[in-house]
């Protein structure tokens, strides 16, 4: 036997062994327990990381400049979808593609062929359809459109451009008169041409093309009419893209809005005052999709219009909202393509961004003090092209960094009068089939939602839980409340799939058919509970054979049960005698309440019945744990158990049971499948307790895997994550703080 | 003790009715809690029994609709209006009507499959002995008689009494045959078609490396096609001729009506005459019903047929996510409680971590699609992956994602649980051991931590059975409403981490809410539930009688 006192080298060697092995150990643990919490907060970072971008300014990059020969001025400037080629259309009537990297000339073209006359006026159409219409000195209009085939010669993308036009030139009439101004679109085989020749002669022109299919010629048919403005000059004209609205705009600052749906009859819609106070308006643009102009003035305000139906069908052009002034006068205006954004550059040299649905100046900063008489963003909204006023003459071309313009605090939260509408309105509508829908980001709807089932269910919840779990920690056997807490601590696990399903397939359309007896139910169970109770108080003591107390919710089983049979029954009998045998479809057609069967009222018994045992089992212990000492002095003192229940244990464990509360709100809060599968997921804004909504949680899973990775869309519904994960977080929180100081309470007594 | 009667006021005002009230609300979540489970258990359990087929014979009605033959559904009644306003006629004066929902089956004959029948156009009803109930691969139950069977085309001819012997034989000939096809179309060619991707892999990887042609890794690669390419051909053509052998036989039936049908045997899954069945011939369809609704496929878009890759999913997600979660949750809780500093900032951790289990499952889900699977699994596509791009392999959800999002939801009940049994491990054990010269090491992994085992898996299977019921998250990482395969088979790496699942709860989503057809699937989403529900109660159940035992264990020792 070796001697333990004695230090050998081995000994020493296994030691050290022993010491290394508990210095791994704690690292592996504090580095395991780290991480572990590390990944936890994660969640939170991540879920800010991607909302992030949401709430970041645009930015925009160094201009770059090309030259320009002085004599020739700039009528127009376009980028194509990849803002590798630009087009400038000068008033020399030639047009030129060129390299944006390089500067290089690409292509260039004349657009009159003789020079008997010169080009004086130009506009482009729709910014999708890439239309320019031209007009010249001797009356003539030509319709242009540029065209960019791109192809993958050595699997690198090669855009060629072409300038195609549509027609031949089109005589406005006979006199030849120059044309002043010019408006027009042209998309398909419909085309609309309009011309002001001198100060306030307005022609209006329709083309279409019929093309045969057995010779291969097509004949354009053309409808014209005129309108004559005696004594006014007209500074600007503008057709939308459906060719409908005509809108007229004088140097009074009057704007007219005809209807030119039929070409020969143009009709007024609307006539407003477009300038306020002494300013004059300089110009005005459509924004995507044609339906609403922005209107720029000489002191710099900016503003949205569009045409208003109200209940009689009369559409009135209305001033929608207006946007954070420039501080010089509007030069010019540069709508986005897709987005209902726009550019815009003043008189001082200032460039901003604007975006009209989310109200928001997104980017304000000066262009080295030059002054942009042109500018036209890329398709893909990603670079501005722009031409300077004298004395630079020069064109330039910058960056932009503006990918969630669509997202301000108004959008996400307030009414928002979107296009079209009658007025300012809650809407939730992500996305839609065609390319410039206005996407309608309120999460207002979707929070109302989760708070009308939250608020349900919680009255649902609340008063069975609460009074249940009282009843059970003060009142019950400790027999029967052995078996009661665990079934019903088990009922929480129950998968709310399940009840989402039981909820909308079998609750639901029974609900529909027996909604008298349930409401019914709501009377009939709490005084049939009330009359057996005293029942049993009547019965002489000499006949009772146990003694009931404690074990009540037992004997009230059978009690509640022949009350719900009872009052299904009698709520059958009610439907068939006064409501000609469906009390839902009587609402509906007699007492205009709708009532859908997927509704409020299902969901909050589910998620009630979901949140119930959370409830229950938290509550039951607070009322459990209050201290004997204090319910046996109150009983001492003379008060009934009763008295004591509410007036101490009550009050003991309200802490507890208020904690209780929040935890279950936190669980109604984020519930998803429930809401998801017994409602109809429409997001309306209504207390009706027998009509549905969409809540902030089942839109997330039922959009987020079609929303497009790091789009907008995508983001918000982050942003929604990380509203429920805060919300939830938070009520948890102050829940666990109360429970402790609680617990530190109970302790001390 | 003799007392005293009261008035109903004194008794109002002492308090009794508010106990009574009190007990009230128990006895109904108790009511609420044991009915749902109840409807669940009844519902899901009578989905197997054979139901018996009863003949209505209807009055006025022409030749052609005088019968219905069917599984009665639902029987209500209801107001003479409410029909009235459905466009059907009733009698002058009747307020009120009575009627029954049919299962008619044969949707390919007649467009529908359940219809409600008022009992007053119902001249008799009875169950016609010789009818039988054809479960069939598509177009729901066929109801009807069976005439006689067709062999290669042209009838048989057989005495009377051996029709259903002859018609049993040609359905396990089927069965057998049906067996083989899909051996060959999942088993065996899915697996050449394994080899051939990974072959394809291969070439791709080359050719992004620009190994010249030269290269004699092309020729073999060439070779090994080559030969799964016979093997493929040898494959496909067993089983064209094992088409033709399974369209042999057809079953030429009636309907109760005299419309003539030739059902052929290869879409027959199951032929039986309820009406016929003895009690011990219903308890054994029962039992073989519920075997195959464990065990077998599901069929007609998931309303038929059985879950078995739904269950084999949801186990195989849970035992993944088992293993990840168990390290990581006891790593955590032995950090907080045994090495951590034990200040306001562990206390401030404790709270988040308790917290987090309230945090709704749908932000987990949220955060597993943005974070696990488009970066993570985006940039192992990049870095593991290349020759597979643009089509993504971890970059879009799958088991691993789903297993990984569902860890990180039920870390916090795995940490909560060990560390309560870590608290309730007595001081003088740990000190005990300390003072017997073990490092703290040894004192945590030979006394400390044996003796919280079982509160480890208790917080391992309360995580499970959470887990299993989950289904908001999965939705956007992982589960597919049909998954083609299993995610373990028999091809390397055998464990296919990067594929979509099925998942109970979500079969129950899907079937119950996205099938065209849910009247038809409402009874097996019943017994899906129910199959979800004993799972989930099983596991609670350890878990309680687990910690019961725990805390009997360590009671003890404390004082």
């Amino acid at each position: 036997m070796q001697n333990s006192l004695l230090i050998t080298e081995e000994n020493r060697r296994f030691e050290k062994f022993r010491l290394l092995k508990d210095r791994i150990f704690s690292y592996v643990m504090g580095l395991g327990g780290v991480a572990v919490i590390a990944a936890i907060t994660l969640i939170f970072v991540f879920l800010f990381y991607s909302v992030f971008p949401l709430f970041t300014e645009a930015t925009v990059g160094d201009a770059k400049y090309y030259a320009h020969e002085s004599s020739d001025d700039i009528l127009y400037l376009a980028l194509e979808e990849y803002a590798e080629i630009g087009l400038k259309v000068k008033s020399s009537s030639g047009y030129e593609f060129f390299d944006t990297s390089s500067g290089d000339s690409l292509l260039t073209g004349k657009i009159l062929s003789e020079n008997t006359s010169s080009l004086t006026a130009f506009a482009r159409g729709d910014l999708r359809s890439r239309v320019l219409l031209l007009g010249t000195s001797n009356g003539y209009v030509r319709v242009l459109r540029p065209d960019y085939a791109i192809s993958y010669p050595n699997d690198l993308r090669k855009i060629t451009p072409t300038m195609t036009s549509l027609f031949d030139p089109v005589l406005v009439d006979d006199s030849f008169a120059p044309i002043r101004l010019i408006a027009g679109q042209s998309v398909e085989d419909e085309t609309t041409i309009v011309t002001v020749s001198s100060d306030a002669d307005v022609s209006i022109l329709g083309l279409s093309v019929e093309s045969s299919f057995l010779e291969e010629e097509v004949s354009v048919s053309i409808e014209r009419s005129d309108l004559n403005f005696e004594g006014k000059t007209i500074s600007q004209v503008a057709v939308d893209v459906e060719q409908r609205n005509l809108y007229v705009l004088f140097s009074d600052g009057m704007l007219e809005l005809y209807d030119v749906t039929d070409k020969t009859a143009p009709s007024l819609i609307d006539r407003v005052k477009a300038a306020t106070g002494g300013a004059k308006v300089t110009t005005f643009e459509f924004l995507s999709g044609g339906l609403s102009i922005i209107i720029g003035d000489t002191a710099g305000n900016l503003s949205q219009w569009f045409p208003v139906r109200d209940k009689d069908n009369i559409y009135s052009l209305v001033r929608i909202r207006e946007f954070a002034p420039m501080e010089g006068s509007v030069t010019t205006i540069a709508a986005e393509y897709d987005r209902k954004g726009f550019a815009v550059g003043d008189s001082a040299g200032n460039f901003a961004i604007y975006h009209a649905t989310a109200e928001q100046r997104v980017y304000f900063g000066v262009r080295e003090g030059s002054v942009a008489s042109f500018m036209s963003m890329s398709p893909r909204a990603d670079a501005v092209i722009f031409g300077l006023s004298d004395p630079d003459r020069k064109i330039g071309i910058f960056e932009v960094y503006n990918e969630h313009p669509e997202v301000s605090f108004s959008a996400l939260w307030n009414s928002v009068w979107y296009e079209s509408r009658q007025e300012p309105l809650f809407i939730w509508q992500s996305s839609a089939s065609n390319n410039d829908f206005e996407p309608k980001f309120s999460l207002t709807p979707l929070a109302y939602g989760t708070l009308k089932a939250t608020f349900y269910s919680m009255l649902f919840a609340i008063p069975l839980a609460v009074l249940g779990a009282i009843y059970t920690a003060y009142f019950m056997t400790p027999r029967m409340r052995a078996v009661v807490k665990p079934s019903l601590e088990i009922m929480a696990a129950l998968p709310t799939v399940i009840l989402g399903f039981l909820a909308g397939l079998w609750l639901a359309p029974l609900l529909e058919e027996k909604l008298p007896g349930f409401t019914l139910a709501l009377l009939v169970m709490p005084l049939l509970v009330i009359l057996a109770a005293y029942l049993w108080n009547r019965i002489p003591e000499s006949w009772k054979r146990f003694n009931l107390e404690g074990w009540e919710a037992l004997v009230l089983v059978p009690v509640l049960g022949l009350a719900a049979w009872l009052s299904l029954i009698m709520g059958d009998f009610i439907q068939v005698t006064f409501f000609n045998g469906s009390l839902t479809h009587w609402m509906s057609t007699e007492m205009g309440i709708t009532y859908d069967q997927r509704n409020s009222l299902v969901v909050g018994m589910a998620i009630g019945f979901a949140v119930i045992p959370t409830i229950f089992s938290i509550s039951e212990d607070a009322v459990f744990g209050v201290p004997r000492s204090l319910t046996m002095g109150s009983l001492a003192l003379g008060a009934t158990a009763w008295q004591t229940a509410l007036r101490v244990v009550l009050l003991t464990a309200s802490p507890g049971i208020f904690s209780a509360i929040m935890i279950g709100m936190g669980r109604a809060v984020g519930e998803t499948m429930i809401v998801l599968m017994a409602t109809g997921n429409t997001p309306i804004m209504d207390l009706n307790i027998f009509e549905g909504f969409r809540a902030l949680s089942a839109n997330i899973a039922v959009e987020m895997p079609e929303a497009e990775v790091a789009s907008t869309h995508y983001r918000i519904l982050f942003l929604a994550a990380l509203v429920l994960f805060l919300v939830t977080f938070m009520v948890n929180t102050i829940a666990e703080v109360v429970r402790q100081r609680l617990r530190e309470k109970y302790s001390s007594l | 003790m003799e007392r005293k009667r009261l008035t109903f006021r004194e008794w109002l005002r002492g308090g009794d009715p508010g106990i009574w009230l009190t007990a009230g609300t128990v006895s109904f979540s108790l009511i609420m809690v044991f009915g749902l489970l109840f409807l669940i258990m009844v519902e899901g359990m009578g989905h197997f029994w054979p139901k018996s087929l009863v003949r209505f014979q209807m009055l006025d009605a022409t030749v052609s609709d005088r019968f219905s033959l069917g599984e009665i559904v639902d029987r209500e009644t209801v107001t003479a209006d409410q029909v009235r306003s459905a466009g059907i006629e009733v009698a002058e004066g009747q307020e009120l009507v009575d009627r029954t929902l049919l299962k008619t089956g044969n949707r390919d004959v007649d467009g529908f499959d359940f219809y409600w029948f008022l009992d007053d156009h119902i001249q008799s009803r009875d169950f016609p002995l010789e009818v039988f109930t054809a479960e069939r691969e598509e177009w729901g139950n066929f109801y009807g008689t069976a005439l006689g069977i067709e062999q290669g085309g042209k009838a048989i001819t057989m005495l009377e009494n051996g029709l259903w012997t002859q018609i049993n034989i040609r359905l396990d000939r089927k069965r057998t045959i049906k067996k083989r096809i899909k051996q060959i179309e999942k088993k065996e060619m899915g697996g050449v078609n394994y080899r051939l991707e990974r072959l394809r892999l291969r070439l791709r990887k080359l050719e992004m490396a620009s190994v010249p042609l030269s290269d004699n890794r092309y020729s073999e690669i060439k070779l090994e096609r080559n030969e799964l390419d016979t093997l493929y051909a040898s494959l496909s053509g067993e089983l064209s001729a094992l088409y033709k052998k399974i369209d042999r036989d057809v079953l030429v039936a009636e309907t109760i009506n005299g419309n003539l049908l030739r059902l052929p045997f290869s879409t027959l899954v199951n032929v039986f005459q309820p009406n016929k069945m003895s009690l011990l011939d219903k308890v054994s369809h029962y039992f073989m019903k519920m075997a195959e609704f464990i065990l077998d496929e599901p069929r007609e878009a998931n309303t038929e047929g059985g879950v078995f890759p739904a269950i084999f999913g949801t186990v195989m997600m849970v035992l993944l996510m088992s293993v990840i979660v168990t390290p990581f949750g006891v790593i955590a809780a032995i950090y907080l409680h045994e090495y951590a500093y034990q200040g306001k900032v562990t206390r401030i951790i404790r709270i988040a971590v308790n917290n987090l289990a309230g945090v709704p499952s749908i932000v987990y889900g949220v955060f597993g699609l943005g974070f696990f699977v488009y970066i993570v699994g985006g940039s192992i596509d990049k870095l593991l992956f290349p020759a597979l791009l643009p089509a993504p392999t971890f970059g879009t959800p799958g088991l691993l994602w789903s297993s990984l999002t569902l860890a990180l939801l039920t870390v916090p009940v795995v940490i909560v649980a060990t560390e309560e049994g870590l608290s309730r491990i007595p001081k003088n054990i740990r000190e005990g051991s300390l003072a017997l010269g073990a490092t703290k090491a040894e004192t945590l992994w030979r006394t400390v931590l044996p003796m919280a085992t079982p509160a480890m898996i208790t917080g391992l299977i309360l995580a499970v059975a959470r887990a299993a019921g989950e289904v908001a998250p999965l939705m956007m990482v992982g589960v597919v409403k049909l998954a083609p395969s299993l995610p373990l088979d028999g091809n390397f790496p055998y464990l296919h981490l990067d594929q979509k699942f099925m998942h109970l709860g979500f079969h129950i989503y899907d079937v119950g809410f996205q099938s065209p057809n849910v009247e038809a699937a409402r009874p097996l989403v019943y017994a899906t539930s129910l199959l979800l529900i004993v799972i989930i109660v099983v596991l609670n159940l350890t878990a309680i009688v687990v910690r019961n035992r725990l805390r009997d264990k360590y009671d003890g020792i404390d004082t």
